[in-house]
């Protein structure tokens, strides 16, 4: 795939079939529009880098793909593998292959990491017509993944994310995504909050499931992380709309002029 | 919340599953109180002269009485003429020695809920006393208990069998007049379990008492007493289901356990009463007094309570901890849906020097429920360094119910260590959302938070109980949570 500068998210001409396709998508909460007419564009296997300044949209585009409540959804389309995506529920988009590494994982006290993921697991896995997996397979499956985000053990039996350090829930995000092997993982600020070490590792487990098929949107503020795991597009979202698209060098540019060049070319020719 | 909110309501609407009436003949007495129908009672079970005196005693007090009115419960008046007191099985007057010789109806009812009365269930290590309406109708186990000396009855056998044991422990931890609910039941009660562990002895499995009313305008009055003598232990667990009907109906039972030096008494409850339906209409008034007194040095009394049904629950089970470096903890999950209302709690009283309790209390509410913790932390004057612990944790599902917090603590000695700890949150939107997005049905979600919620308390049931409590809870919760 080669970068298309001219066309901000715009359908890849003759590339491979788009897996995420999003076309004039708005969305607002409590009244106010957030996402004012959103295209964008994933094709299998690629992987896209949505950025942009606070308050310009890119976790409520990630919270509406992934169908959290409390958004009003005013226009707009969402295909996902020519599905309407919109119309399916969290569970549904999830046991679908959408997995969404949160910005802030959400605790779970009482509830050990090993039984939910075990659940959720299934769960995918009785959507796919795949049986469910044993303890003892299970627990081979997981460990296998656990070493991808260096992690031991203990940490399937702590609650799910109940005390756990930042660096500790975003390489639980990695891994939870790394068990439950999705087709579409959007990551929301994946690196807000990790040290150079921790999102180096989280980089290496995002890199190590980037097999060619599988698609990521990367959401994020700073371009330090595109160091890490390096997107074959970068968009940048201002003010609900992506304004400008490239590759890398976008990023790049990015840092070096900040995002205060790129407010106001919302209305694009 | 409005999407989830509408899950956790559909959790919580399914329909009770014990609600089937069972059609067997019974010897009923007409609806009314006075000291006629307890002498009748007493007659019937064919009961020694102090008992009736205890009974007449205990009628005659609470006549004197007024029914209490400052739980946060809400409910109309109680015609207490307008229930009957006595209703047995009718075969069952015949007391059955063997299960053989029980109602098969009878076998069959216990066999839909899912009771062990078979032999085969020796294997599974539970002794098996089962009360339908106020008739105790099969122990199982009895003789393989009797070899190590544990007496493990009807609590009427018990009053012909071991009247010393009876008479000298009856009435000592709840006496006949504690309070409105006990005195009446102290003067009607018909039947129960009795239990008494000699010295020295470790009851190798559980015993387990499961509660049924079945008739209708009936009350259902049993007593329990455990008696474990020193270094014996017991665990103990009650269960209690009741057909649906329209009229509420009324459970006012009395336990009383007692623990002498070293000995450990567990007792755990799963209450599931039938809680009347979407509408309030129907259901249990639970009104129970359970009380243990640790009198030995060094004993332990633990309770475990799951309760999920009745329309009504008011219940503190509580610890007198009067031997020097006895024990008390107190694990409770109370579950309020529709419109069910529970006001439960526990008593610590700390009498001796260097006491400990324990208090766990998880309340849930749903639907429109109520639930409200009260309890009574007390240290008396010689209770040097008591401890206790307590944390009272409220989970509220969807916007219509309420949870309430009244802890009371008095403390007389300077010596004491108390802490407090308690919180009330909602079900949360974003742990619902997270499980989701992983995969997880909104019901099995809701499931997993609130028994995550409970696992303090879960795990201090024997195992294949926590197992059914889970499920119960599932069950209770269904139609709560979106």
């Amino acid at each position: 795939m080669t970068p298309r500068d001219d066309a901000p998210g715009a359908a890849p001409g003759a590339g491979p079939p788009a897996m995420l396709e999003i076309r004039d998508l708005r969305a607002g909460i409590d009244g106010r529009e957030i996402l004012r007419g959103v295209d964008l564009t994933v094709a299998a296997g690629e992987v896209h880098a949505v950025m942009g300044p606070n308050g310009s949209g890119k976790s409520t585009l990630a919270g509406v793909l992934a169908g959290r409540d409390g958004y009003a959804l005013t226009a707009g389309t969402v295909r996902y593998d020519g599905r309407d995506l919109l119309q399916l529920g969290p569970e549904e988009r999830a046991r679908d292959g959408l997995f969404l590494a949160f910005q802030y994982p959400v605790e779970i006290p009482g509830v050990s990491t090993v039984n939910f993921l075990k659940a959720a697991l299934n769960a995918v896995r009785a959507h796919r017509g795949q049986p469910a997996l044993d303890a003892l397979e299970f627990l081979a499956l997981v460990r296998d993944k656990l070493r991808l985000v260096e992690m031991d053990e203990s940490f399937l039996r702590r609650a799910v994310n109940e005390g756990f350090s930042g660096g500790e829930k975003k390489r639980g995000e990695i891994f939870q995504m790394a068990v439950l092997d999705p087709r579409l993982a959007i990551l929301d600020e994946t690196d807000s909050g990790l040290d150079i070490d921790a999102l180096k590792v989280v980089a290496r487990g995002v890199n190590a499931l980037r097999d060619g098929r599988r698609s990521f949107v990367v959401i994020t503020h700073y371009q330090r992380l595109l160091d890490y795991i390096v997107p074959d597009f970068v968009h940048v979202l201002a003010d609900g709309r992506i304004v400008r698209s490239g590759d890398r060098k976008l990023a790049l540019e990015l840092e070096q002029k900040g995002y205060g060049w790129l407010e106001g070319a919302t209305a694009r020719p | 919340m409005s999407e989830a909110t509408t899950g956790i309501e559909q959790l919580a609407n399914r329909e009770y599953r014990w609600g089937f009436v069972t059609d067997i003949e019974s010897d009923t007495l007409p609806p009314g109180l006075d000291e006629a129908v307890v002498r009748r009672i007493s007659a019937k079970k064919d009961e020694p002269e102090f008992m009736l005196e205890w009974r007449l005693e205990a009628y005659r007090h609470w006549r004197t009485m007024r029914e209490p009115r400052w739980a946060n419960l809400r409910y109309p008046e109680i015609d207490y003429q307008a229930i009957s007191y006595y209703s047995a099985p009718r075969s069952g007057g015949a007391k059955p020695r063997s299960l053989d010789e029980v109602d098969p109806e009878l076998l069959r009812t216990y066999a839909k809920l899912g009771i062990p009365l078979e032999e085969q269930k020796l294997l599974a290590g539970v002794a098996v006393d089962a009360v339908f309406d106020s008739i105790s109708v099969a122990t199982t186990f009895r003789d393989k208990l009797a070899e190590l000396g544990i007496v493990f009855c009807p609590f009427s056998e018990a009053v012909r069998d071991h009247p010393e044991l009876v008479r000298r422990w009856l009435g000592t931890v709840v006496p006949a007049t504690d309070n409105f609910f006990a005195a009446l039941n102290s003067a009607v009660f018909s039947d129960g379990s009795f239990v008494y562990i000699p010295p020295g002895v470790r009851c190798p499995m559980e015993l387990s008492t499961y509660f049924r009313i079945n008739a209708a305008k009936t009350g259902q009055f049993e007593r329990t007493l455990i008696v474990a003598e020193a270094g014996a232990s017991v665990s103990y667990l009650e269960g209690c289901t009741a057909p649906m009907r329209d009229e509420n109906q009324l459970h006012a039972a009395v336990v009383e356990l007692v623990a002498l030096d070293d000995a450990t008494i567990k007792y755990s409850t799963v209450q599931n009463w039938y809680p009347g339906d979407k509408q309030g209409r129907g259901g249990i008034y639970n009104f129970v007094t359970k009380r243990g007194k640790c009198l030995g040095r060094r004993s332990k009394i633990s309770w475990t309570q799951v309760e999920t049904g009745s329309a009504i629950t008011w219940k503190y089970p509580g610890c007198i901890l009067q031997g020097e470096g006895s024990i008390g903890e107190f694990y409770s999950v109370a579950v309020t849906n529709n419109h069910q209302q529970a006001d439960t709690g526990t008593k610590m009283i700390h009498i001796g020097k260097d006491t400990r309790s324990t208090i766990v209390s998880k309340g849930i509410s749903a639907g429109q429920g109520q639930n409200t913790y009260r309890g009574q932390v007390k240290v008396l004057k010689g209770a040097d360094r008591a401890r206790n612990f307590s944390q009272c944790d409220s989970m509220l599902i969807g916007e219509r119910c309420g949870a309430h917090t009244f802890p009371y603590i008095d403390v007389a000695n300077p010596t004491a260590t108390l802490e407090h700890e308690a919180s009330t949150s909602k079900i949360g939107e974003d742990q619902l959302f997270y499980c989701r997005q992983r995969g997880i049905s909104n019901e099995d979600a809701v499931h997993m938070i609130v028994s995550g919620f409970c696992k303090e308390v879960f795990r201090e049931l024997p195992m294949e109980f926590a197992v059914e409590a889970q499920k119960l809870l599932a069950v209770s919760l269904e139609g709560s949570v979106g």
